[in-house]
């Protein structure tokens, strides 16, 4: 089923010159977590749109909790070369996002997960330091990474906005998406200097990412 | 244009491609971001000739738009919810008066307690207003809706609801192609009024009416929804030829042929009921799906064509006739008057609780065995319920129920599905 996407390598997924192999994969099924003010759902709506750029369907949507400042959100992304009917939150996600580590403690997170999936985690302590060891030895170790994606942001855009820094670290992690259409879905979503300091703050994730992978796969 | 855009910008591109010459809107919650979107179009000069008027309350935008559609413009609102519950009387007046008014419902709940999630309850409670109802089941979908709804009512003078889904279809991102301009002007002509309050030919509108003509109005405003169960599906032949997509139209059947179940509902969870379908279907069960587009007019007879062959139907719907149970699945049973099939109503997605393909697999997999109670609520909690009732048993001052349920949930916040 979905596994098709997670066991090809890197390379495959992404193809010649960044476009994504043409035949027919599984859907690809993402779940960001954060809390209300972290740009948790515009960054599964830049995903879809990075998505889009590269031929595929994609739906992002938010889950339908209440949307206030601090408050546990989630949403929601799914990636396919057919057209997506389902409807359903993502109770399987491939790839999980987690913009915030203090909900570790506080909501299911890992809920779903495949063993084959990704996690990106936004904090500057690793996995082991943050009680995760059991996870680490349950998943592929070289799919977890965490990210200080909250720093980028504060350096580059000058707000604790990790959403962006973490669309970076998702393209250098996955390859589901090539960077271009990242920074292309940002440049639709931003204007002017905003912009810039997002763009910046994207490159800047995605070579401390490509950087954490080479140090600790190599 | 294909773009990847939220489901309200995209109907906000739609509808502004119907040049609208008057919008109205209240702009607080339960709004949605469609006439945010027409607001900024309106104020740049992206949507050119057209007014955007702000009101104090959902009555006033209903009741403007009512003006502005006697003065013979185009007119165009959108609301939700409580929303369309605090502009009742002034839905009823609308189509009263044959007001070609097009309106987009994010359909929400309603309260108390406060929900502002999605299900169909705000729409279904104005179902038999005298406003014909179109359900979306995509954004695509719900921005084509549009465009027919505006060629629809003012054809017939009558005025349109597009439903589509709040949150679900009205907050996802998703891939819209938004048609041409010249696309768009050659399907849908200029509005031309069959009546207009004009100081230079003064005439009353809305006058009172006794009982001499008033069984005649009515009845004239039922042939206008008959007529329309002629001319959806015609409008919906003609938008495919010109733009190339199949939207709208009474029904959409999916994988009926030879299916001894089906199932029917509203809006955009037939995407997921399809998706449970090819499932079943893979395994040989004779399983298939049917979505109505148009709820009003009820589409008996092309129901009954397609459900005739079945055992048995399962409407799966986001209300509830409390007391009664369903509501589609009332204009369901008509339509099969004098055929026996096993008929089953499932309340489902109330308040926004989401429908998984686990617990519709689970319930289809029920239906097959006719194992099902003729209401069924999906993923009901009945040891919260057990225990609620249980409570109220045992003691007079429970307080407030909604409270007491929520307390007994402990974090809700932690649920992901």
């Amino acid at each position: 089923m979905r596994a098709g996407w997670l066991h090809r390598t890197r390379e495959a997924r992404l193809g010649i010159a960044g476009r994504p192999a043409t035949e027919v994969e599984p859907v690809l099924q993402v779940r960001m977590h954060g809390r209300g003010g972290q740009g948790v759902v515009s960054g599964a709506e830049m995903l879809s749109v990075a998505a889009f750029h590269e031929g595929r369907h994609a739906q992002a949507f938010p889950s339908f909790g209440s949307e206030r400042m601090g408050a546990p959100v989630m949403a929601f992304c799914r990636i396919d070369d057919r057209p997506i009917r389902l409807r359903e939150p993502v109770m399987a996600p491939d790839v999980l996002v987690i913009q915030d580590a203090t909900l570790l403690h506080q909501v299911d997170l890992f809920n779903g997960l495949s063993p084959d999936g990704y996690v990106l985690l936004n904090s500057r302590q690793g996995y082991e330091a943050l009680g995760l060891g059991d996870l680490m030895r349950r998943m592929r170790p070289e799919r977890l990474l965490a990210l200080p994606a909250t720093d980028i942001a504060l350096e580059h855009v000058g707000r604790a906005v990790p959403n962006v820094p973490l669309l970076g670290a998702f393209a250098a992690l996955t390859g589901i998406v090539h960077l271009d259409s990242v920074v292309a879905a940002i440049r639709g979503k931003f204007a002017g200097r905003l912009a810039e300091t997002n763009v910046a703050a994207v490159h800047a994730a995605y070579e401390q990412t490509r950087r954490l992978l080479e140090t600790t796969h190599a | 244009m294909l773009k990847q855009i939220e489901g309200s910008r995209g109907i906000a591109e739609g509808v502004a491609l119907c040049r609208p010459q008057v919008i109205c809107a209240y702009p607080i919650t339960p709004q949605t971001h469609i006439v945010e979107g027409l607001g900024e179009m309106v104020k740049t000069g992206e949507l050119a000739a057209c007014e955007f008027i702000n009101v104090e309350s959902e009555f006033a935008a209903l009741s403007v738009a009512i003006g502005s559609s006697a003065a013979g413009v185009r007119t165009y609102t959108a609301t939700s919810s409580q929303g369309l519950l605090f502009m009742a009387e002034a839905v009823y007046n609308a189509s009263g008066l044959g007001l070609p008014i097009v309106m987009t419902i994010g359909n929400r709940a309603i309260g108390a307690p406060i929900n502002i999630w999605n299900d169909h309850s705000d729409a279904m409670s104005m179902r038999d207003a005298g406003w014909i109802q179109l359900y979306a089941e995509t954004n695509q979908e719900a921005l084509d809706l549009h465009i027919q709804a505006f060629r629809l009512a003012e054809e017939l003078s009558c005025p349109v609801m597009v439903c589509m889904d709040g949150f679900i279809l009205t907050h996802a991102y998703e891939r819209i192609e938004v048609p041409a301009q010249e696309d768009v002007d050659a399907y849908l002509p200029p509005f031309e009024p069959r009546q207009v309050l004009d100081p230079a030919e003064p005439v009353t509108i809305g006058a009172m009416v006794g009982p001499e003509a008033f069984t005649e109005v009515r009845y004239l405003a039922h042939h206008k929804q008959m007529r329309a169960l002629d001319r959806i599906p015609q409008l919906a032949a003609e938008f495919a030829a010109r733009f190339g997509r199949d939207s709208g139209g009474l029904i959409r059947p999916y994988r009926t042929e030879g299916a001894e179940t089906i199932v029917v509902s509203l809006g955009s969870i037939n995407g997921t009921v399809q998706e449970v379908v090819d499932e079943m279907r893979a395994e040989g069960v004779a399983i298939g799906s049917v979505g109505i587009t148009s709820f009003r007019p009820f589409p008996l007879a092309a129901l009954r064509e397609t459900l005739a062959g079945a055992k048995r139907v399962v409407v799966l719907e986001k209300c509830l006739a409390v007391g009664l149970g369903g509501i589609v699945s009332d204009g369901v049973r008509k339509s099969l008057s004098g055929i026996q099939l096993n008929g089953y109503t499932v309340v489902a997605g109330l308040g926004g609780r989401a429908i998984t393909r686990v617990s519709l697999r689970r319930l289809f997999d029920d239906a097959l065995r006719d194992a099902l109670a003729q209401v069924t609520f999906l993923d009901l909690n009945t040891d919260l319920i057990e225990h609620e009732l249980e409570r109220e048993a045992n003691a007079r001052r429970t307080g407030p129920t909604a409270e007491a349920l929520l307390r007994r949930l402990g974090a809700v916040s932690a649920r992901i599905g």
